[in-house]
């Protein structure tokens, strides 16, 4: 339903009344601004020292760095998500009970734990056993904000590849038993595709929530950006004051970019992918739902018993074809 | 067995922390992301504009980046007498504001067209039919995905104990660094979570069931 069916086109009065209410709604949000602006200013936020200090180079380089290491860990944390989800998907939709039920285990429990806790838990057990792994200096927060990452994500993930894998239609399934392919086969060449084809955006826009928590390394004193930004911030001294409300603009800046630029290409991709006139119609591009699914036991098509529902097609998948 | 049962007092604390945490932040996500989410439907387009802004912004922000402004910023802007618990409530209901709002717009847009067409032609204006009409409907479709935007709140709650609000993730930091071990805190501090993340889902199940109409 296109949003226009909640009012007419406007007449001459409701004309005149709408304009009232967008002068006096714009008035409002402009009057905020200006009062958060001004509040800011009289403390001295917007003095022109403070702001200089992005003039600095050991500033710039240190800004530079933050970003360079919060892309690191992103790439890393992000293949090796994927990597990860896809093994516990095709683990989670395996016919052996014991197989399955392990992922299904690991998938709900990583699922249900904040991200915080378990990478706080993985750094704090790296720290513990530094010598035996041979973490040096810093690399135990990197390798826990890594992992935990890897974990909670790929979790996340597998989910979405799975009800991709459950929105193929399962003709094709069957079709492909019948030629005669074996279950590998019908996985990594009908299943897998169509599912990473269909999800996508999901998976994209996973990944800006990847690319978003990167910045819980922040509790665990790594230095990705937001730590080396406020670290910086706390070295700094201009007209006695630490400059943290320029600081946490400029790096607030940084980071809408960076998801913005992540989120416009799952919408893109969604978009283009609903012109296409074969194949399996995409995803929204929106973050995968959260509700733990225990009791739901999806057999998924690869199981032997898949009239009617298959069961588990949560997600954004669910309603799709 | 033994952390759990020697440090009860500061798990039933943390625990209540965060319950009472998720609750009101949730509320006020609530309240904002139904107002917003009227905006963005409203006929007037600075609004709409406002809605979507507001939306884009909250939703590409790390949670932490958040925290950070409720405690750097907000202070600058509205005086120093906040307390943590008061900054984390905003940081964690503005950001789940912007979830909410997108959860309630799509739930909108599923209500049958007829329906808001019907209220118009009645003589319905824009406010009666979104607030009788269109958003009594909504509410169905809106619960499911409400249902798991505050299962993440919960999650995300965790963050406030970082920064000195009392709640789970404080009782796990607090006993790491008192030298028990790692995993039984984790166990337990999961098991807390699950607990929490449990009873959300089974009501809004619940409510799901309440809500369910024969179509």
């Amino acid at each position: 339903m296109s949003s226009s069916v909640l009012y007419d086109a406007p007449g001459p009065k409701a004309r005149v009344r709408n304009r009232f209410f967008s002068v006096a709604g714009s008035l409002l949000v402009v009057s905020l601004v200006v009062f958060v602006v001004y509040r800011l200013a009289d403390q001295g936020h917007f003095a022109p020292e403070m702001w200089d200090i992005f003039n600095n180079a050991g500033v710039r380089a240190n800004i530079r760095d933050g970003i360079l290491s919060t892309l690191q860990v992103f790439a890393v944390a992000a293949v090796l998500s994927l990597v990860l989800g896809v093994l516990l998907a095709v683990a989670r939709l395996s016919e052996h009970r014991a197989v399955s039920a392990l992922a299904t285990g690991f998938i709900e429990l990583f699922r249900a734990v904040p991200l915080l806790i378990t990478i706080y838990a993985m750094w704090v057990l790296f720290l513990t056993y530094k010598e035996n792994l041979g973490f040096i200096g810093e690399s135990s927060a990197y390798w826990a904000l890594v992992i935990g990452l890897t974990i909670y994500n790929a979790c996340v993930q597998a989910e979405v590849l799975r009800a991709g894998v459950n929105a193929v239609p399962k003709g094709q399934v069957e079709a492909a038993y019948a030629l005669g392919l074996r279950k590998s086969q019908v996985m990594t060449m009908l299943l897998l595709p169509q599912a990473v084809r269909s999800m996508l955006p999901t998976i994209i826009s996973q990944l800006v929530v990847t690319l978003k928590d990167t910045s819980l390394g922040y509790i665990i004193t790594y230095a990705e950006l937001l730590y080396a930004a406020r670290t910086m911030a706390n070295n700094i001294i201009v007209n006695d004051d630490n400059p943290y409300v320029p600081v946490v603009i400029v790096v607030g800046a940084v980071y809408v970019a960076m998801c913005l630029a992540l989120s416009s290409l799952a919408t893109w991709i969604e978009k283009r992918g609903r012109r296409a006139k074969t194949g399996i119609t995409p995803a929204a591009a929106a973050e995968p739902l959260e509700a733990p699914g225990v009791l739901d036991a999806g057999g998924g098509p690869l199981g032997p018993h898949v009239e009617g529902e298959a069961g588990g097609a949560e997600g954004p998948g669910g309603k799709k074809n | 067995m033994n952390v759990l049962l020697d440090h009860l007092p500061e798990f039933r604390d943390g625990f209540i922390g965060t319950v009472l945490l998720t609750a009101a932040s949730a509320l006020l996500a609530m309240v904002l992301g139904v107002v917003m989410a009227g905006f963005r439907v409203s006929p007037v387009p600075p609004l709409r504009f406002f809605g979507a802004a507001w939306v884009t912004l909250f939703r590409n922000t790390p949670l932490t980046l958040l925290f950070l402004v409720a405690w750097f910023v907000v202070p600058a802007v509205f005086g120093t007498g906040m307390n943590p618990w008061t900054k984390a409530l905003l940081a964690l209901g503005f950001y789940t504001s912007a979830f909410v709002c997108e959860a309630v717009r799509s739930g909108v847009s599923t209500v049958p067209l007829g329906q808001a067409e019907a209220a118009r032609s009645l003589g319905m204006t824009f406010s009666q039919t979104l607030r009788l009409i269109v958003l009594p409907q909504a509410t169905r479709t809106v619960v499911p995905p409400l249902s798991s935007i505050f299962i993440a709140l919960t999650k995300n709650s965790a963050i406030a104990g970082a920064f000195s609000v009392t709640e789970l993730f404080g009782v796990q930091k607090l006993l790491s660094d008192k030298g028990f071990a790692i995993a039984p805190i984790f166990l337990w501090v999961a098991l807390a979570y699950l607990v929490i993340t449990f009873s959300i889902s089974g009501l809004f199940r619940l409510l799901e069931r309440r809500l369910e109409v024969a179509r």
